[in-house]
């Protein structure tokens, strides 16, 4: 394959990398008079990045013609489905920061490119085919979401939360890099095919101490316990809309570059990072429900919520099959949407002066003082939740079902039976809204913006999402299958 | 004869008083921003060694990578400490509570 095929594989993050660059150039000249414009231009070059990269899914790409630069880089269909997942998460997060952030008097010009930045560190990040390729991609992402946690610099609790995330992702980098390492040393490469080679005919001690550190940085980046800790607090002190942007695309980068890893580079030896994703998953259901119990604050909740739904994701992995990776996949797509439709209706609890209000006792009685907010709210919780007939319980179905299919019939047992504790806390928050006497905190005006984005992601998990099954279902397929996988 | 498991023990030291510094340390956030070095220090010792065992360049490049990232790393790490000290006067690791539960 010569130079030019493969520069036309990455043609979409080409246009990330140089739209950011100029951009960042702009913002630099033009200081945040001009914040609005390259929000603006920001979010056309992820379009365009999206739409470049839907033709390469719809192909269903795979195989030889998919590797660019001798090895280290594949846009096959599964990088493909996430790069989407991920560039349309960012796009939201680019549509309601503005708002957020005028009302904080601090819109900043770079928010839009860090923005740029961390979704182009997230698309490297899944079509890594080697360690070095992995590594820089997720770096890219992580020093960029370090500086959008703490970007609200006057507010104490976002520099909190930016030196947190930064502390604890830079061990996580640690860990995940030793682990590289001492793959590296007793593989003799860092290429995924060449690893899959290596460790065909058994894992050796060096290679099994490599793994199970990669696994551990990893399952640091998509917050499963027992690495979850950094979580609520980084989830409450960032801003909402960087919240909302940590909840969706970089959980869908790290999980899909943790299917990719433990798929492509060691799937002969499944049996060995198997008990690993099983004890994370497990462990993230049951920690990610109790945790939540006693929270007040709603983006904390939301925090334990996403631990919780990790798990459901991790499970789909530990099926270790292609309808595992598949069943993984569609999981993300809707937990994209409705963590987004979450935060979003977080971010529209203002009261009267325009503050943000995020406590769940703010909720109450919002059924009968602002009903369209309340009803959207009970959708996503109930989704959430995986209660049948919402789009969520569509996700937990196919998981399970992968999971059953591979024989692991007490993981299925327990998550399910841990899926019923999480179902209280969102059914809480349901009877605050509808059953509690109205405080009345929250009668900020409302954005159109935020109530386009708030509809557009109820009514992808209403009971109409359903119609969608069928394609999503076809697109994962498609993506599962173009992985290369080893056994 | 310095061999590969030398330097696998010595990185595998550091690695440890790394990850240790960052846990144990009840005083400075600075402290921590060492020990992060610290660990990519020995994953690059780890890297370099294995490069010259294994008679293959690729490690060595990789250490490459590592040490501009560390930089990067560590500018970003210095400028959210800096932001952090003009809104709580305090750069103690016990103080960075505002957070709980």
């Amino acid at each position: 394959m010569d130079y030019s095929q493969s520069l036309a594989l990455v043609l979409p993050e080409i246009i990330l990398s140089i739209s950011g660059l100029i951009l960042l150039l702009l913002a630099a000249w033009g200081g945040d008079k001009g914040a609005r414009v390259i929000s603006i231009a920001s979010a056309v070059a992820l379009g365009g990045a999206f739409a470049l990269v839907a033709v390469a899914v719809c192909s269903g790409a795979a195989g030889p013609d998919t590797i660019a630069f001798g090895g280290q880089f594949r846009a096959d269909a599964f990088a493909g489905l996430a790069k989407l997942m991920i560039f349309a998460a960012s796009g939201a997060a680019l549509v309601v920061a503005p708002r957020y952030f005028e009302r904080a008097g601090d819109m900043r010009a770079e928010f839009p490119v860090l923005v740029l930045f961390a979704a182009l560190g997230m698309s490297i990040m899944v079509s890594a085919a080697d360690l070095m390729t992995l590594y820089i991609g997720l770096e890219l992402n992580s020093l960029s979401a370090y500086v959008l946690a703490s970007i609200l610099r006057d507010d104490e609790r976002s520099a909190e939360a930016g030196l947190k995330y930064f502390v604890l992702g830079g061990l996580a980098s640690g860990i995940l890099l030793f682990g590289m390492s001492l793959t590296y040393g007793f593989a003799g490469t860092t290429n995924f095919s060449g690893i899959a080679v290596a460790v065909s005919d058994g894992l050796s001690t060096g290679q099994l101490f490599g793994l199970t550190f990669v696994m551990a940085g990893l399952a640091f980046k998509i917050s499963a316990a027992p690495f979850h800790m950094w979580t609520p607090d980084v989830y409450e002190g960032a801003p909402t809309p960087v919240t909302m942007f940590f909840a969706s695309a970089p959980k869908v980068a790290a999980v899909a570059l943790l299917a990719r890893v433990s798929l492509e580079a060691f799937g002969t030896q499944a049996d060995a990072w198997r008990q690993i994703v099983i004890f994370a998953a497990l462990l993230s259901i049951v920690i990610g429900a109790l945790g939540a119990i006693g929270q007040q604050n709603v983006k904390r909740l939301l925090a334990y919520s996403s631990i919780n739904n990790v798990g459901f994701i991790l499970i789909g992995l530990a099926a270790g099959t292609l309808a595992g990776a598949s069943a993984m996949m569609v999981y993300l797509a809707i937990y994209v949407v409705m963590t987004i439709g979450s935060f979003v209706a977080v971010l529209l609890m203002r009261d009267a002066n325009g503050n943000q209000v995020e406590n769940i006792s703010d909720l109450a009685g919002l059924s009968t003082t602002r009903p369209a907010l309340a009803w959207c709210l009970l959708a996503l919780m109930f989704s959430l939740a995986g209660i049948p007939p919402l789009f969520g319980f569509w996700g937990k179905f196919v998981v399970f079902q992968a999971v059953v299919e591979a024989d692991l019939l007490a993981i299925a047992a327990i998550g399910i039976a841990a899926s019923v504790i999480g179902a209280f806390y969102y059914i809480k928050i349901v009877k605050v809204m509808f059953f509690d006497e109205a405080v009345d905190t929250i009668k900020g005006e409302s954005d159109t913006p935020h109530w386009a984005l708030l509809i557009i992601c109820a009514v992808l998990i209403s009971p109409l999402g359903y119609l969608l099954i069928g394609p999503l279902g076809n697109l994962a397929d498609r993506a599962a299958a173009s992985l290369a996988v080893a056994f | 004869m310095i061999g590969i498991e030398h330097y696998l023990v010595v990185s595998s030291i550091l690695f440890v008083i790394g990850v240790l510094g960052i846990f144990l340390n009840r005083k400075n956030i600075i402290i921590i921003l060492m020990a992060i070095e610290l660990i990519l220090l020995s994953v690059n010792l780890n890297l370099v060694a294995f490069s010259a065992y294994l008679n293959d360049l690729t490690g060595q490049v990789f250490a490459m990578f590592v040490l501009t990232v560390a930089a990067a790393e560590a500018a970003i790490g210095l400028a959210i400490l800096v932001t952090y000290f003009r809104n709580r006067g305090t750069i103690a690791v016990d103080d960075v509570n505002r957070m709980k539960g």
